[in-house]
């Protein structure tokens, strides 16, 4: 019980003051490791502070120091309190090298899903190609995926201009831009059980069977693996990878046989949800850059099995990156 | 069950309330938001015009990425910088926490910006602001996948005791250990109501006002009982004067504004 407020408050004011010094401390050098005796000095006043609070919440006249008390304690409690490692410096190659390819392995059934998802939506439009060529417009949003396959590659071929000539630049970054886009926003709608994921999986998967069926129907296939293979070895599995965050999330909001409470479920799982999204970006700027300098550019410029064997090489290195990369070294938590 | 104020006990047995930010706020604090992310823009387009005067598909590429990367980060480089605040949120005092009172991670900051993209639908943040309104904690899914919550801290306007109080006797300051005692007693609620009730006496009709201050000035002088002497012959409104002087004006002449020590 506080029986002279004016000497509570004169008596505590310095210790506020040096516990708020400390915290501000703290939060501006993230990398600050405390002694032992600064430590017990922090905790110490921590303690004082709380206590308090716990003695002023019930006076009515000082709303504002319970508001300057309430805030030192719950500032110091994340500090004090948390349990989870503490926000290190980046190391952009380490990241890139051990945690991004280790997170997708730790959650690769997630990927797994997410190409079956994809798989079941590329049968489907094949399928509904197969059987119904006039469906294009339907299942292909694009106007330049209409033509006709095989006179379309005959335009190509005979090109003497090119059409990308002072555009490259701006066609590659709006390539990344939009495709990344489209991997957050897949991300993104795992918030819905997974169930808006899934249909962005799966209608992926449906352009993409379509227009493989229709450009091999029409007897393009060497065309069709030189057009899609350089940047979409990279290009779909990053989609795969961004379906496979958004799974990741549904699992943990559904948590199917879990007993781990929502909010701890949904912490366990942040980190890796971050590390794949930017692992997406980044393959996503790599795929449009291929995309706008060289897929786009078909025989005679370059021959189709130079292209077809540079598409080839690169799933072999993101696949050996994606399942070698990082093992043996001890996981980020 | 719907709540303004977000409980953290601690495990030494300390409560610590934050005071939730409502869907309109939070609203306004985005349409700010959104004016600094237009504003840069604008300033960055009228550099990235004379790149494209030099190089027009170099100048071209440039704004389409910078759009992308301001729009999509602005939020995260300015919650990670600043807190959990962005400048819309430091105007309307809002900030961007843990559910739990934890330290605020970069990986919380980067989820609830990157859901925008679904808390944005259709337009306007409609689902977002829907969630939020249906949310006990006003989270958007947003803020739900991140374990995140957006507390507001108003600021806590000091009442113009002197001109209110000015000039009257308080006979109640003559018996410090009573006046201890109802500082005690009364919790900050009812204090408040004291105060509010003399603060916006004009506003009340004249019967009601005694009324009023009547009741008031009972429930005070049941909680804790004054001397007769100091009591008898004052009126209800005097007599509410007298406790909200002896619960707001601890200090004397000297009063240091609480919340800033010296």
């Amino acid at each position: 019980m506080i029986v002279d407020l004016q000497r509570f408050l004169a008596g505590e004011r310095p210790f506020w003051t040096e516990f708020e010094k400390m915290l501000d401390r703290l939060e501006a050098e993230p990398e600050l490791r405390m002694t032992l005796p600064q430590l017990q000095l922090f905790h110490h006043l921590y303690e004082r502070t709380a206590a308090d609070l716990a003695k002023i919440t019930t006076l009515s006249s000082e709303p504002e120091t319970r508001r300057y008390l309430e805030n030192l304690v719950a500032r110091a409690y994340g500090e004090i309190h948390e349990t989870r490692e503490k926000q290190r410096r980046f190391f952009p190659l380490k990241w890139f090298s051990q945690t991004l390819p280790q997170t997708f392995r730790r959650h690769v059934r997630a990927f797994y899903l997410s190409v079956a998802i994809t798989l079941v939506g590329c049968a489907f439009g094949g399928l509904a190609i197969a059987f119904d060529p006039d469906a294009k417009p339907v299942l292909m949003p694009f106007s330049h995926l209409l033509a006709d396959p095989a006179k379309r590659v005959a335009e190509e071929e005979k090109a003497t201009h090119d059409r990308l000539a002072g555009f490259k630049t701006t066609f590659s970054v709006e390539l990344m831009t939009h495709n990344t886009k489209v991997s957050i926003f897949t991300l993104a709608l795992g918030m819905t059980w997974g169930v808006g994921t899934i249909i962005m999986l799966f209608y992926n998967g449906v352009i993409l069977g379509a227009v493989a069926v229709d450009y091999i129907h029409a007897g393009q296939t060497k065309f069709l693996l030189g057009w899609l293979m350089p940047h979409g070895v990279v290009e779909i599995p990053a989609i795969l990878i961004a379906g496979q965050a958004g799974l990741l999330l549904a699992l943990a909001l559904i948590g199917r046989g879990s007993r781990v409470p929502l909010k701890t479920r949904l912490r366990e799982i942040s980190g890796d949800i971050v590390t794949l999204i930017f692992g997406v970006g980044v393959l996503l700027v790599w795929a449009g850059f291929i995309e706008a300098f060289l897929s786009q550019y078909h025989e005679p410029v370059i021959p189709y099995e130079a292209k077809i064997a540079f598409g080839a090489i690169e799933l072999i290195l993101l696949s050996l990156f994606l399942a070698k990369s990082g093992t043996g070294k001890k996981p980020e938590s | 069950m719907k709540t303004s104020t977000l409980f953290i006990r601690t495990p030494e047995g300390i409560v610590f309330s934050q005071l939730l930010a409502g869907p309109v706020t939070r609203f306004f604090a985005w349409f700010i938001d959104q004016l600094c992310i237009s504003a840069a823009m604008f300033i960055l387009g009228i550099a990235l015009d004379l790149l494209e005067l030099i190089n027009w598909n170099f100048g071209l590429a440039l704004s389409v990425i910078s759009y992308f990367v301001i729009s999509t980060g602005y939020g995260i480089f300015f919650e990670w910088n600043w807190r959990g605040q962005t400048i819309g949120k430091k105007l309307l005092r809002l900030r961007v926490t843990d559910v739990e009172g934890m330290r605020l991670q970069f990986n919380q900051i980067v989820v609830r910006n990157l859901l925008r993209f679904v808390d944005s639908l259709p337009a306007f943040y409609f689902v977002g602001g829907l969630a939020c309104w249906l949310n006990a904690k006003c989270q958007r899914l947003g803020d739900i996948a991140a374990n995140t919550v957006v507390i507001r801290n108003p600021r806590v306007s000091e009442p113009d005791l002197d001109q209110l109080l000015a000039g009257k006797y308080n006979s109640l300051r003559q018996y410090p250990h009573l006046a201890a005692r109802l500082r005690q007693r009364i919790s900050p609620a009812e204090a408040d109501i004291a105060l509010q009730a003399l603060l916006r006496r004009e506003e009340f009709d004249e019967v009601a006002r005694v009324e009023l201050f009547g009741e008031l000035a009972g429930h005070f002088r049941a909680r804790v009982e004054f001397p007769a002497e100091a009591t008898d012959g004052v009126a209800d409104e005097q007599y509410l004067r007298n406790v909200v002087d002896l619960l707001y004006r601890t200090r004397g002449e000297n009063r240091v504004p609480a919340g800033h020590p010296q």
